[in-house]
């Protein structure tokens, strides 16, 4: 820990020596962060004294004047029930020094380093023979502290470390006999092309991604039904291994249903946003928990693009970082006009028809852009993918006797006979149909009027005519203008529920009237509208202007609280949002992305490197904010940042490319005594050793055994685990069915992840829980993790799988157990090692009674357990 | 066994060389074990932004307690047929309930104007406390002098899943690290052969927020509670493959580490020193488990005493492993017994008959262990603590405005009854009262996180100090509330 503290200031202050100037954010802000703003931050302002924003401070500080200025009179005091800090040591003469100096030259304030646009400086060094910029900013760091860099890895731990980080499984026996036999330079950038062109690449990319998007196969709480969102899954994995550029990978993600007719892909990616858990427990309250997925959106995407902690103002403005409480609400304003609602049927959905449907829908849909206006096309598109929106009973106004339910598993309005209720003002001129989603109890008939009871009838049902299982057509006589529409419900028998309302559609006539073939492309909107034949996996969704809900400023976070009234912006420390757009999901991932945002090149540039290196520039990738560790090497991660959102043009490819190509990464990871004051690597005077994350465990295991599928996409499967974890979940039958044939075999990316009882080889091993965002795991080193590798059945099974397929080879025993440790390790193996493991397996060879494969299975047990087997090194 | 003062001086010695090796002071590592074999090991691939210890001294209080027997009634049992008395409520059974308790509020269930419901048990003092207990619990009236009494609990929750998480893990949302969690990355663990915090679950389902409820949450996943089981192995993957004997799994482990040395002198990571420590653990681990949740040898007079089947999974075993699991020095216990959601939409979710079915399964087990603990001399440093997630309503449950066909109460947060005993609490001690009604807390009212706060001052922890960074802030159990109950104090 001390020699974090040293470090940094070498690092990131390195010129104030030569500069008298004082630094507000080298030298005044750590003192202020450190020693004062827990009292006098953004929440707790004692004495009415803030030292986040200048304005703040000025109460206590006068620009020019130290002596005046109250907050060194208070430093300075000698009666400690004057001095600050109070009741805590006194600041150092120097810290009292520094801030009296930075005050004389006039107390300015600099924004936090985050906040400022990234500018690339060149490095100091030159770029070393066989690397590249990287190794040069890395070197100016290295010759202050007089450390040379660490020797080359060699080969074979290379070409295992670059397999592991690029496609989260080692090379193949071959793979590693090719590069051994040219290990050039050359080679290895094959390699590396090779490896980022694998379609493995993007499923390892993908397991990481899922931690920040809590992706996971089940709602969460109680019931934690299954979700169908495993599309979602696929996608980021397509888009990984597709290079999608990271500007489109976040405008998708946030808000790709906003994009200009939208791809059903598009829809899929907001996915994203639909990971959070919901809560399908009987008495719990829907709209609770959708304000719950939406506070979620807000802190998730802030962490994830802008490494800023939004969480910390859902009650109250930000206690270290200029960030008030207002801002929340304004960025929730952007998530707050989805349709999702904790729907038990998880809806808006995007629907991924059956190729049955698909003529139909391929006809309906080149019908209307054919035959109708671009408007038309639109909204028919809308339907064919989501059929929203749908008016549901949150919106139903001046209601008689209906009773909306609003509880996790009943989103519905109970009618009984003689309830009405009005559908709020909508433009009726295109209308021909309404859909009526219902539940039916008894025979009823269903009444619409226009504007009130005493309206004209523009439409009726009657239940008696049943239409089969899907929404009830209603045709609606022409209408203009704006209009509310009164519903109510008729039937014999009184004070019975006669159906639960779930929701109308507003279908609109279909163009091309008295075309050929007309009726019978409308019949495809009844059966596209009755079909239950397609896969539906929840989406973003906003509500139509007219629909848009009021976003309130929460009093402390609570939402039974409501404030004033936002409608959507960002902090005032980030730049503006564009002028003059509509203030939506769509501006604000824009706004992400845009050149002048200070942060997301950056946050997403660290992200990867803390992936490849075990630890970020900023070691707190969830947190650039002023709490947050400060960069070991800003101007590489400012390079990087510039060069990654304009020269390589977002691609995620590239700027791997370009980092596992630096010496800094081809590093061997050995320690060495001069590294003994930087424990962490933080001068990267060394390459990166980390044990395998839960998922390369299994991945690795199956691919040396020779198990591994390399079957892509589809539904979570489900790999062997032990018997009876699923069992007693409260108001839950769904099964843990072992998966058969090669789905047994299928990568940790597949397994179906069920919230309430993710699979132990996930939890054992640091896994994310996967309810809320994780940007990093923590590993630990667990007696637990040994009882896994040691004795899981799927480890077992791969342990024997291999020492079959060895011993197919050769039943010398020195020689086989030469094989099995090539085969795990990739290496000859020590001598004095061979000689242990023959030992060994002597031993067991009596224990079996001379059952050469259960002995042999004994040494390939061991070498699952290896340090070196478990490590990337 | 150490007493509190002795064990207060010796966590003071620990806490030097604790912060150094804290991920190897693991599954009851309590550092003191591994100390000297890893020197300062482990700490390399951490980071300084990922404490794998906590960071307060080890007596920012004085500890009472060493450990924590917690017994969880899943479902939420109804304070009104157990411990909370409330004559008046039997005068207005039948009346309609009045508006001044409906407006505003928020029920699960409820709808309309429910009626009045009376107390379905009859009541009696006891002991010299004078404690009301009701006729449900004729075992544990006898031993109401060993227990406080905390009769104004209340919490904002009023689903189970929801109120489960808040009252383990400080939260309603998904996320966070259960209290056995943190307890344990405050206070390491005193035995090197099982896990610090250890749970054990009956009635046939878990609790409603399932394993969320000993998950590790952002803490390190060492932390997180291990579920014993019964059926299969009593811990994933603690039975060895393959026929394997004892001697050859200890030889296999041998080599591991062996070969594992020579990967250290190579390359020099601490890491692997604790991979090996670890293997170890985990090669007595397979002995001590087992052992430990073998109740089969306990005597008859203890079988009797505690109304326990050996192989059976029920509440009763489960209290007899617990006293094992206390005896065995593990940190944290948590006990949850499903099946005390007393709607009355059917037989078993009646006050009349499935009320006091389950009543009767925990009052001889419940009872026996606290005579058990005490009769050992373990109840002086054992913390026991008894409750639900939230309590019920004194109306009767109206399911979408129709009656339900048994007598039940829907559920309730404004005020329910818990008890604590041994550790550091006053025998006898009683804390909060209820209204006429037993609807709210008129005084002394004790919110989930002053429960919390209460449980971790009682083992030494300051409940403000006992934070972890993360998502750029640090988190504690108790959120940003909670004060101890110091009333209850012994």
């Amino acid at each position: 820990m001390r020699i974090l503290l040293l470090l940094i200031p070498v690092v990131v202050a390195s010129c104030t020596e030569a500069d008298p100037r004082v630094s507000f954010n080298a030298d005044v802000r750590p003192i202020l962060n450190a020693k004062c703003v827990g009292c006098h931050g953004g929440v707790k302002q004692a004495g009415d004294l803030g030292l986040i924003f200048r304005e703040n401070a000025l109460g206590a500080v006068v620009p020019g004047q130290p002596r005046r200025s109250e907050l060194i009179r208070r430093v300075r005091h000698e009666d400690p029930e004057v001095r600050m800090p109070y009741e805590a040591p006194p600041l150092s003469e120097a810290e009292i020094q520094t801030l009296e100096r930075w005050i004389e030259q006039g107390a300015e304030w600099e924004d936090h380093w985050a906040y400022e646009p990234p500018v690339p400086t060149p490095p100091s060094s030159p770029v070393p023979d066989g690397g590249n910029e990287i190794d040069a900013y890395v070197a100016d760091a290295l010759l202050a502290s007089g450390i040379s860099p660490a020797p080359a890895a060699p080969p074979a731990t290379l070409l295992r470390r670059v397999s592991l980080d690029l496609t989260g499984l080692p090379p193949t026996p071959e793979e590693m006999e090719t590069f051994l036999a040219d290990p050039s330079e050359a080679a290895y950038s094959r390699a590396v092309d090779r490896l980022l062109a694998s379609p493995r690449y993007g499923e390892h990319r993908a397991a990481g991604w899922l931690d920040l998007a809590r992706y996971a196969d089940s709602r969460g709480y109680e019931r934690d039904r299954p979700r169908t969102i495993w599309p979602y899954r696929d996608w980021v994995i397509r888009a990984f291994n597709d290079d999608m550029p990271f500007d489109q990978f976040t405008v998708e993600q946030l808000a790709g249903d906003l994009l200009p007719n939208p791809t059903p892909d598009q829809l899929i990616a907001t996915a994203f946003h639909r990971n959070t858990p919901s809560n399908g427990e009987g008495g719990t309250n829907n709209e609770e928990y959708r304000t719950v997925s939406v506070m979620d959106r807000v802190n998730t995407t802030w962490e994830v693009w802008q490494g800023t902690t939004m969480a910390c103002v859902q009650c109250h403005s930000h206690p270290y970082d200029p960030i008030l409480h207002e801002d929340y609400y304004n960025s929730f304003a952007f998530f707050n006009n989805t349709a999702d609602h904790d729907h038990v049927w998880e809806l808006p959905a995007v629907r991924i028809p059956s190729a049955a449907l698909r003529g139909k829908i391929d006809s309906l849909q080149n019908w209307v852009t054919s035959y109708g206006t671009d408007a038309e096309a639109d909204y028919w598109l809308r339907f064919l993918q989501t059929r929203e929106p749908i008016v549901r009973p949150y919106y139903f106004e001046d209601v008689v006797g209906g009773v909306f339910t609003d509880r996790a598993d009943e989103d519905f309005m109970v009618m009984r006979s003689g309830n009405s209720f009005l559908l709020p003002t909508t433009s009726l001129d295109s209308v021909e149909a309404l859909h009526l989603l219902s539940g039916d109890r008894r025979d009823y008939v269903l009444e619409v009027r226009l504007d009130d009871s005493t309206g004209a009838t523009v439409a009726t049902y009657d239940s008696q005519r049943k239409q089969g299982s899907g929404p009830k057509i209603i045709s609606l006589d022409s209408v203009r203008g704006r209009h509310r529409l009164f519903v109510t419900v008729t039937g014999e028998e009184k004070d019975v529920p006669l159906t639960n309302i779930y929701g109308f559609y507003f279908q609109a006539r279909l163009p091309g009237a008295g075309r050929d073939n007309y009726a019978a492309v409308k019949q495809y909107i009844a059966d596209l509208a009755g079909s239950r034949d397609s896969v539906q996996v929840p989406v973003l969704s906003d509500h139509p202007p007219e629909m848009q809900r009021t976003t309130h400023l929460f009093e402390r976070g609570n939402w039974l609280v409501p404030g004033r009234v936002l409608d959507g912006g960002v902090p005032a420390i980030m730049p503006p949002l564009p002028a003059g757009q509509e203030k939506n999901r769509l501006t604000f991932a824009r706004w992400l992305t845009a050149p002048e945002n200070p942060l997301t090149a950056r946050v997403a540039v660290n992200r990867i490197w803390g992936e490849l290196f075990g630890t970020g520039l900023v070691a707190t990738p969830e947190d650039f904010g002023s709490q947050g560790a400060m960069p070991t090497h800003p101007e590489l991660l400012d390079w990087l940042a510039v060069h990654f959102a304009t020269d390589l043009k977002w691609s995620t490819k590239q700027l791997i490319r370009l980092i596992v190509h630096s010496k800094t990464y081809r590093q061997s990871s050995a320690a060495r005594p001069e590294l003994g004051d930087d424990p962490y690597n933080q001068l990267l005077a060394r390459g990166p050793r980390s044990r395998l994350t839960a998922e390369q465990l299994r991945d690795q295991m199956l691919a040396v055994s020779g198990l591994l599928s390399d079957k892509m996409y589809g539904p979570g499967v489900m790999p062997p685990q032990p018997d009876g974890l699923w069992d007693h979940i409260p108001y839950s039958d769904i099964k843990w069915e072992t998966s058969a044939g090669e789905d047994r075999y299928r990568r940790a990316v597949y397994t179906y992840l069920r919230r309430s009882v993710i699979h132990p080889g996930l939890t054992t091993f640091d896994g994310s829980s996967r309810e809320i965002c994780l940007s990093r795991r923590t590993e630990t080193n667990t007696p637990l993790q040994a009882l896994a590798t040691l004795n899981d059945p799927a480890f077992t099974e791969a342990m024997h799988h291999l020492v079959g397929e060895v011993l197919n080879e050769t039943d010398d025993p020195a020689l086989a157990v030469d094989r099995l440790h090539r085969r795990v390790l990739y290496r000859p193996i020590r001598e004095g090692d061979r000689e242990d493991l023959l030992q060994l397996y002597r031993e067991a060879l009596r224990e079996y009674d001379g059952r050469q494969k259960d002995a042999l299975f004994v040494v390939a047990n061991v070498l699952f357990n290896l340090d070196e087997f478990l490590t990337k090194s | 066994m150490l007493k509190p003062e002795q064990e207060a001086s010796l966590r003071l010695a620990e806490f030097n060389s604790r912060r150094f090796f804290l991920r190897q002071c693991t599954l009851g590592l309590g550092g003191i074990a591994l100390g000297g074999l890893l020197g300062c090991g482990g700490e390399l691939a951490t980071s300084p932004q990922t404490p794998t210890t906590a960071t307060l001294g080890p007596l920012d209080l004085a500890p009472h307690a060493r450990r924590v027997i917690y017994l969880h009634m899943a479902g939420a049992p109804s304070q009104l047929e157990t411990f909370d008395y409330k004559p008046d409520l039997i005068k207005l059974h039948g009346k309609d309930c009045p508006p001044s308790l409906l407006d505003g509020k928020r029920f699960a269930f409820i709808q309309g104007t429910p009626k009045m419901l009376g107390p379905q048990a009859n009541f009696a003092q006891h002991g010299e406390s004078r404690a009301w207990v009701s006729d449900l619990l004729p075992h544990f009236s006898t031993v109401v002098d060993e227990v406080a009494f905390l009769r104004a609990v209340h919490t904002e929750e009023f689903n189970h899943a929801p109120a489960q998480l808040l009252m383990h893990t400080g939260s309603p949302r998904l996320g966070r690290p259960a209290m056995g969690s943190w307890v344990t990355y405050g206070l390491g663990s005193d035995n090197e052969n099982l896990p610090g915090f250890i749970v054990l679950t009956s009635g046939g389902r878990e609790p409603s927020a399932g394993k969320k409820l000993w998950s590790s949450g952002f803490l390190p996943s060492i932390e997180q509670g291990v579920q014993c089981r019964t059926e299969g192995d009593p811990i994933l993957y603690l039975s060895d493959p393959n026929h394997m004997s004892r001697d050859l799994r200890g030889k296999s482990i041998e080599a591991i580490n062996r070969i594992n040395r020579q990967q250290h002198k190579e390359l020099g990571d601490p890491e692997t020193l604790t991979r090996i420590a670890q293997y170890e653990m985990a090669f007595k681990m397979q002995v001590s488990v087992p052992e430990v949740m073998d109740i089969s040898k306990e005597p008859a007079h203890i079988h009797e005493m505690y109304g326990t089947e050996p192989g059976r999974a029920s509440f009763a075993n489960n209290c007899l492993m617990a006293r094992r699991l206390a005896e065995a020095d593990v940190r944290f216990i948590q006990l949850y017994d499903w099946g005390w959601d007393m709607h009355g939409t059917s037989r078993d979710t009646s006050l009349g008959e499935g009320l006091a079915d389950k009543c009767r399964a925990i009052d001889r087990p419940m009872t026996a262990l606290l005579r058990d603990l005490k009769q050992r001399g373990l109840l002086e440093d054992t913390l026991v603590v008894w409750g639900g997630e939230f309590g019920r309503t004194p109306m009767q449950e109206n399911r979408g405005g129709t009656t339900n066909p048994f007598l039940g109460r829907d559920h309730h947060g404004e005020a329910f009854t818990m008890w604590m005993a041994g550790g550091g609490i006053r025998g006898g001690a009683s804390y909060g009262q209820t209204d006429a009604i037993g609807y709210a807390g008129v005084n002394e009212r004790a919110h989930i996180h002053d429960v919390q706060a209460t449980i971790l001052n009682r083992l030494g922890l300051d409940h403000e100090k006992l934070t972890y960074p993360f998502q750029g802030r640090n988190f504690r159990l108790t959120d940003v509330a909670g004060e101890a109950i110091t009333p209850l104090f012994g």
